[in-house]
């Protein structure tokens, strides 16, 4: 499926694999939190990736993040807002490798994604075809002002615009 | 009051901008219907029965008489001249067309104001004591902590697609009038056990089709927490709550499903893991934000004002305003008061373009420039001289807004109901008309004292029926509305659910029912008592035998 950075669409160097699917040598491949933990790693793939769903448990899912080098978040609708609360846990708990976001998200919420600690987005053809890479890069710029500290906003931070001027006032 | 400063105003105009963007990619159909709704939603536009409707969040109820101009402009220029004051502090618009919303946001924007999160499963419009700032028995104004969850919580990129809404009152007071108990975090600021102010943190509250008193998450919560502590909370309820049933999506089904225990380990965990100094204010923009609530410069006045007694004895009807709708001021010489929406007949929070604009003029000739709207809706003139009360009476009397009838039985809250709303089961504004006028003789509504009756016209409670005196719900039984009564709701400190009173009423009897049960209170009544004092005394049965014995 289509797959957007802050770049607009891009190639996916990484394949999905079926839980009943070898991994093609020298692949980069994504396979299930329970193929996983079942099987463990796929032999013969260059690079692990794992899909996991909002209602997997944490401490699972933590677990797959010390091994994996990608971590898909899978999104039921766009309505489902648990996968910003997942993303915002990996990269608290220090997950460092690439962070997708799977499912029929749209335009409207890819600041929010990558102020949640998503680097990517991976969405259903048909979407893409009704919400085109310039709508997605727009609706990302869309804010450029935040208030939230501690999250990755576009732009600029309020409060810490604010604390800047204060401290260039009192220079 | 708060005061934007260049980021809030820019940010509020490309908020305005961006939704003027999807409102154009809606019509492309880039964005489907179904896509669509939340973004309205998240900026106040509903589809309601007959048309739109926007709902501008008035934040913790305070705003400036530019504003409540604006207000009026709005009415007059998009919609058909008036307004409705809601539950939550905020203002309805009935009849604008979707087309003109982008340019409302935009003459909203101009005087600092916006529809951001009044609606959908986000953070909504935080709501707090209308008395803020001024009330004697206040240990901190809460507003300072209100703004600054407002901004917080303003397009919060995790919490923005909640499982379900998620309302938030603070107050500061030692008696409640935020109603914190029922929402699904309270906060109540108090003193610690070593005098520094903080909060208590309450959970789960809330009214709809299962209401519940909220729970006590956090006695002691240290200010600098306050933001971390929420977002702490916020996560666990994103993650955990229920999604399967739009129904039980609420916090307080969580925490009831949960246990409070479980619930409380669950956010004292995942606050563990948070690094409190990376989302919290540093103190520095909490106290910008708590300056620009600094007390006026009042007068120095002696407290006992000659000029208010003379015109008391002269004037009975000024006189019964004063008792009924005067509040005391921590300041010497000065008093609060409201202006009830609520004349004998009217629809309940509905105000006139023209009334709008005399409440602004009386605003700013007499209290500093500033309004406040109760969750009662009724407006608030926070700093008043005790000696221009008088003109303040007669230039509210020349737009009907003086009322002399706060807390008594025709100061009724209700929803918009069958008239307006599509989810509405019964209407609840017809109602409040006729129970108005059936109680409209004044001396009678002061003979009875204090009793709110409060009227929701379908399950979704927003009339807070359940935390009525006399709690009124409009079901539709079989196509015919049949009214629901309950007796003994409080939303203050003691809070409590009204109990149901048995069978419900046709639409013609409910003014009937509700006079059989004041006549009632009136013969059992110990010298002194209120209504719910008398119904906690004695209990369901004198009432019910009064409502079902001669059938």
């Amino acid at each position: 499926m289509p797959l957007l950075d802050d770049t607009g669409f891009v190639p996916d160097p990484w394949t999905r694999l079926a839980d009943d699917r070898p991994a093609p040598e020298g692949a980069r491949v994504i396979v299930s939190l329970a193929r996983l933990r079942e099987q463990g790693p796929p032999a013969g793939a260059a690079a692990l990736g794992v899909h996991v769903a909002p209602e997997d448990d944490p401490e699972a899912v933590a677990e797959a993040a010390a091994r994996a080098a990608l971590i898909s978040v899978g999104f039921s609708s766009f309505a489902d807002g648990r996968g910003f609360s997942v993303a915002r846990r990996l990269r608290a708990a220090g997950f460092a490798g690439e962070l997708r976001a799977f499912g029929p998200l749209i335009a409207d919420q890819f600041a929010a994604l990558r102020a949640c600690g998503f680097d990517a987005v991976e969405i259903p053809e048909a979407l893409a075809a009704r919400q085109d890479e310039a709508q997605w890069l727009a609706a990302a710029r869309s804010m450029t002002l935040g208030y939230q500290r501690g999250y990755a906003l576009p732009g600029r931070n309020i409060l810490e615009a604010r604390r800047a001027a204060r401290e260039e006032a009192a220079r | 009051m708060y005061r934007y400063d260049e980021f809030d105003a820019a940010f509020v105009a490309q908020r305005a901008a961006q939704f003027r963007e999807q409102v154009r990619r809606r019509l492309s159909g880039a964005l489907t219907e179904d896509e669509f709704r939340p973004l309205r939603l998240m900026n106040g536009v509903y589809l309601q029965l007959h048309a739109y409707m926007l709902r501008v969040a008035i934040p913790y109820g305070t705003l400036d008489a530019e504003q409540m101009r604006m207000l009026a402009h709005v009415a007059e220029k998009y919609d058909r001249g008036y307004g409705h004051f809601t539950t939550r502090q905020n203002i309805q618009f009935n009849w604008p067309q979707l087309k003109d919303i982008p340019d409302i946001l935009d003459d909203l924007a101009g005087v600092r104001m916006h529809a951001i999160q009044t609606s959908g499963n986000c953070i909504r419009n935080v709501t707090s004591d209308p008395l803020a700032g001024v009330a004697a028995d206040e240990i901190e104004d809460p507003r300072p902590t209100a703004e600054l969850i407002r901004q917080w919580s303003s397009l919060h990129p995790e919490f923005t697609f909640l499982g379900r809404k998620f309302k938030i009152a603070v107050t500061g007071a030692e008696n409640d009038r935020a109603a914190v108990a029922v929402h699904d975090v309270g906060l109540r600021i108090v003193r610690g056990p070593d005098g520094e102010i903080g909060y208590r943190v309450l959970v789960g509250g809330g009214l709809g089709r299962t209401p519940m008193i909220a729970k006590t998450l956090r006695e002691f919560l240290p200010r600098a927490h306050l933001l971390p502590y929420l977002e702490a909370t916020l996560r666990v309820y994103n993650l955990l709550g229920r999604r399967d049933n739009k129904y039980k999506a609420r916090i307080k089904i969580l925490v009831h499903e949960m246990g409070i225990d479980a619930f409380r380990a669950a956010v004292e965990d995942e606050f563990a893991r948070l690094d409190p100094e990376a989302s919290a204010p540093d103190p520095a923009e909490v106290a910008r934000i708590a300056a620009y609530f600094a007390p006026p410069a009042y007068p120095e006045l002696p407290d006992a004002c000659p000029a208010l007694e003379r015109a008391r004895r002269a004037h009975p009807e000024f006189d019964a305003w004063v008792r009924r709708n005067v509040h005391p001021h921590k300041v010497p010489g000065h008093a609060a008061a409201t202006i009830s929406l609520k004349p004998i007949g009217g629809a309940p929070g509905d105000a006139t373009a023209e009334q709008m604009r005399l409440m602004a003029d009386v605003a700013e000739r007499h209290s500093m420039g500033e309004l406040r709207i109760t969750h009662e809706q009724n407006v608030v003139l926070p700093h008043l001289r005790k000696d221009e009360l008088f003109q303040v009476w007669r230039m509210l009397a020349s737009q009907g807004l003086d009322a002399p009838n706060r807390g008594l039985v025709t100061d009724i809250i209700a929803c918009p109901g069958l008239d307006y709303c599509a989810l509405a089961t019964a209407r609840s504004i017809p109602v409040a008309q006729a129970i108005s006028r059936r109680f409209a003789d004044p001396a009678l509504q002061e003979r009875i004292g204090p009793l709110a009756i409060k009227i929701s016209g379908c399950i979704n409670a927003c009339g807070h029926h359940h935390v009525g005196h006399i709690g009124i719900l409009g079901l539709d039984k079989a196509g015919v509305e049949s009214y629901q009564i309950t007796l003994g709701g409080d939303p203050t400190d003691d809070a409590a659910l009204g109990e149901r009173t048995g069978p419900g009423f046709a639409f013609d009897q409910v003014p009937d029912v509700v006079e059989t049960l004041v006549r009632r209170y009136l013969e059992l009544r110990q010298p002194g008592e209120t209504f719910l004092q008398t119904y906690r005394r004695l209990g369901m049965t004198p009432f019910k035998e009064a409502l079902y014995a001669a059938a």
